[in-house]
């Protein structure tokens, strides 16, 4: 039998984490990751879009601010995107974004982009074990404002 | 507006998923969420009772949302889309969940927390699924030609079959020649064959077809845009030429790996690769009379996990072809297993046992050695039966090796948008269902491009991937998946965001009902949503990605934190 303790992380608790993955890359290297068995920590919920360029900023501050531990927006690497230059946007718009998150008092790390094509499954199990870890030991996401009040340990 | 009703359909996927996933509780759970009229496990919902019985329930209960928590949209949507619209249901209103390739597989060891992911990704497929609505789709035509790339058995087979249906082929082959590896090899299995007999008219035919135009001394520099309206930039002697395609197929090859380093070879004159022999042979060398054959060079190892396939075959071949020629010859296969598959290489595997051709089994834990100075003179080999050390003489000792994937792939794959596997072969779709297709539309492969294949597989192959391709050529016409942009004119401020992004032109700045408003092109917007991230006032939106649809995953994600239901 394998073990089915769900709650190593050594402070106790497992992050949430969204990602949005680009239907022609990241979302092909996810599914080349899983078609490989590459094994990964078990924190990240895929939401499928068409490119990563689709992406709103509001979706990243909603997610944050109902308490979700962090987003990672996945897309082609630079020059690759099915859409030519969608994933631009994305990094541009990603490095704005990180700015307004540190103004308004949420960690930016908890927010991250990155690239991964279709033929990369291991390295989309290497980002999620990585963003994994970061999102882990920057400790539950507790946002301001009174908006959901998240009691310590009350997960 | 009719009440939603989402339906269900979680997949055991035999023990892929369900020996993972605790999917009775993935059941249960779907059960308490809202809109939910019905849930059920199958063991294969892709299987055709799983898909009547998609057909059966929208009936019963009157489903009009259908979400299925099973593989993975990039293969199997299709499938459910059309289930659904057979039960009458538009299939912009199916919903698909990844709960095997983003969940049991790379989950395995813990099923606690793969089937709380699994409960948490259905939740926000059905959350999504309840703001879903019907759409329509719009046809774009598609250009009647088709490139192949790559002139060998696979690439010329292809393209033959494209032409003498009647569509224009380009065919690109980098070398000054068409033929491929076997261009090399003398004869072939299992008929022993002589190689020009099945390689000249196949050229020929190509070379004189109206309908193909044959690129040689050329690579293909860039591809871009999608099925029906490929623009390829194809380079020859520092020249660009660009050519439009409604289809390519990827018929690339493989090469013999060189095995430095193993049994010395390359230090050694007379240790050489099958493929080398072949050519020596071909040139007529001498028929030497003390061969050692070593099987599995640089195969089936830690590195190189995959068996070459049709190795033991050219090995198998080659010993018969000494015998025939040289009957006093001592010819020696070192071998791990020998995979002698089909009914005709079995006989030849029998036919060289005849000719007195000798298999020995060695263990690779204990390889042959290779004796000699300057050049080799002996083999050493541990006789697994006899349980000691003989000695071999050997004139010549040959090394069978597998076909390992060409340092280009990469960059192949990344033009195409198709993936490679581990070993650096183009990975099909599907093993099963789609094995000469990438989930790219419009984009096929064939022969050892995919992995090793001997000629009559290539040619099946080829076959296979021409007739695939031809499908949309012959239709004239893809149906775009409805998927595209639409900007609601009433809430438009007409800032032009939308126009500045969109990669393809396809959003304009006109005069409409409602004042100066942008307005999307459905023939020219691909659906990637990039001017809707831009849009301040929420005015532009994705069919099937729209803001509301996409919220609703987030606030069903994150509900144990909100305390509330998404939306
Ligand atoms: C030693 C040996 C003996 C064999 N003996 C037999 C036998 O007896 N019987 C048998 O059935 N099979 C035999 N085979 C297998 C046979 O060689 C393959 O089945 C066959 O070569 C597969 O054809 P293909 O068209 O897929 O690939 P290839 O023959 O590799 O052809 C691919 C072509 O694509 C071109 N190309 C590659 N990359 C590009 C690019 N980026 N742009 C443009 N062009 C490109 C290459 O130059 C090449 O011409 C043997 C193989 C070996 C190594
Ligand atoms: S399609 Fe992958 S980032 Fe645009």
């Amino acid at each position: 039998m394998a073990s089915e303790s769900s709650d190593e992380g050594g402070n106790g608790y497992e992050p949430k984490i969204l990602v949005f993955a680009c239907n022609w890359c990241s979302y092909a290297g996810a599914d080349l990751a899983g078609v490989s068995r590459l094994q990964m920590p078990a924190n990240c919920r895929i939401i499928r879009v068409m490119c990563s360029g689709r992406v709103r900023p509001e979706f990243v501050v909603t997610a944050l601010s109902k308490g979700l531990d962090g987003v990672l927006v996945l897309g082609c690497h630079p020059g690759e995107c099915h859409y030519s230059e969608g994933n631009y946007f994305t990094r541009r718009r990603g490095l704005l974004l990180k700015n307004l998150l540190q103004f308004v008092g949420i960690e930016p790390e908890r927010f991250q982009v990155r690239w991964v094509s279709a033929s990369e499954g291991a390295k989309f199990a290497d980002t999620v074990e990585q963003v994994t870890e970061q999102i882990r030991a920057l400790g539950p996401n507790r946002p301001q404002g009174g908006m959901h009040s998240t009691e310590p340990g009350d997960r | 507006m009719p009440k939603t009703r989402v339906g269900v359909f979680v997949c055991h996927c035999g023990n892929n998923i369900g020996g993972v996933v605790r999917v009775p509780e993935v059941v249960e759970y779907a059960r308490t969420l809202p809109n939910v009229a019905c849930v059920e496990d199958n063991l294969y919902t892709c299987s055709e009772e799983g898909l009547s019985s998609i057909r059966e329930q929208i009936a019963e209960h009157g489903l009009n949302r259908v979400v299925v928590a099973s593989c993975t949209p990039r293969t199997h949507e299709p499938l459910f889309r059309e289930a659904c619209e057979q039960a009458g249901l538009n299939k912009y209103l199916f919903e698909f969940v990844n709960i095997r390739e983003h969940c049991s597989w790379v989950h395995m060891h813990d099923p606690a927390m793969a089937t709380q992911k699994a409960k948490e990704l259905v939740r926000m497929g059905v959350a999504k699924a309840r703001f879903l609505e019907p759409q329509e789709e719009f046809e774009s035509s598609v250009f009647p030609a088709a490139l192949v790339i790559g002139g060998g058995v696979a690439g010329m087979t292809a393209a033959l079959g494209l032409a003498n249906q009647g569509i224009q082929v380009h065919l690109v082959e980098r070398d000054q020649e068409l033929g491929g590896l076997i261009r090399e090899v003398r004869t072939l299995f299992p008929a022993g064959q002589a190689t020009e007999e099945v390689l000249q008219p196949l050229a020929e035919q190509v070379r004189n077809h109206r309908q193909i135009t044959v690129h040689l001394g050329s690579e293909v520099e860039d591809v871009g845009g999608f099925i029906g309206d490929f623009d390829v930039a194809v380079k020859a002697d520092g020249q660009v030429n660009n050519l439009k395609v409604g289809a390519v197929i990827v018929a690339t090859g493989a090469e013999e790996l060189k095995p430095t380093g193993l049994y010395r070879y390359s230090e050694l004159g007379n240790v050489v690769t099958q493929l080398e022999f072949e050519e020596r042979f071909k040139r007529g060398a001498d028929v030497p009379r003390d061969v050692v054959i070593i099987n599995c060079v640089g195969a089936r190892i830690p590195e190189r996990t995959y068996c070459g396939r049709f190795c033991c075959t050219t090995a198998i071949k080659n010993a018969i072809w000494i015998k025939e020629r040289e009957p006093e010859a001592s010819v020696f296969v070192l071998h791990r297993d020998v995979m002698a598959y089909g009914v005709q290489i079995e006989e030849s595997y029998r036919r060289a046992m005849e000719l007195g051709v000798r298999f020995l089994r060695y263990d690779p834990e204990n390889p042959p050695q290779i004796l000699g100075d300057g050049r080799a003179e002996a083999v050493r080999v541990q006789h697994q039966l006899m349980g000691k050390e003989i000695v071999l003489p050997a004139e010549l000792v040959v090394l069978t090796t597998p076909l390992v994937a060409r340092d280009d792939n990469p960059r192949l794959s990344k033009m195409l948008k198709v993936p490679l596997g581990g070993e650096g072969f183009f990975l099909e779709a599907h093993l099963k269902l789609r094995p000469i297709e990438f989930s790219t539309d419009g984009v096929y492969v064939c022969g050892s491009a995919r992995y090793p294949a001997n000629i009559p597989e290539s040619v099946s192959q080829a076959y296979a991937s021409a007739a695939k391709a031809s499908i949309p050529i012959r239709e004239g016409v893809v149906r775009a998946e409805a998927i595209t942009a639409l900007c609601d004119e009433r809430t438009c401020s007409a800032c032009g965001n939308c126009v500045e992004v969109c990669p393809f032109g396809a959003v304009e700045l006109q005069e409409g009902r409602f004042g100066r408003t942008a307005q999307v092109n459905p023939a020219q917007c691909k659906g990637c949503g990039c001017c809707v991230a831009a849009c301040p006032s929420g005015a532009m939106q994705q069919s099937g990605f729209n803001d509301r649809q996409l919220l609703s995953m987030i606030g069903a994600l994150a509900e144990e934190m909100t305390g509330g239901v998404g939306e």
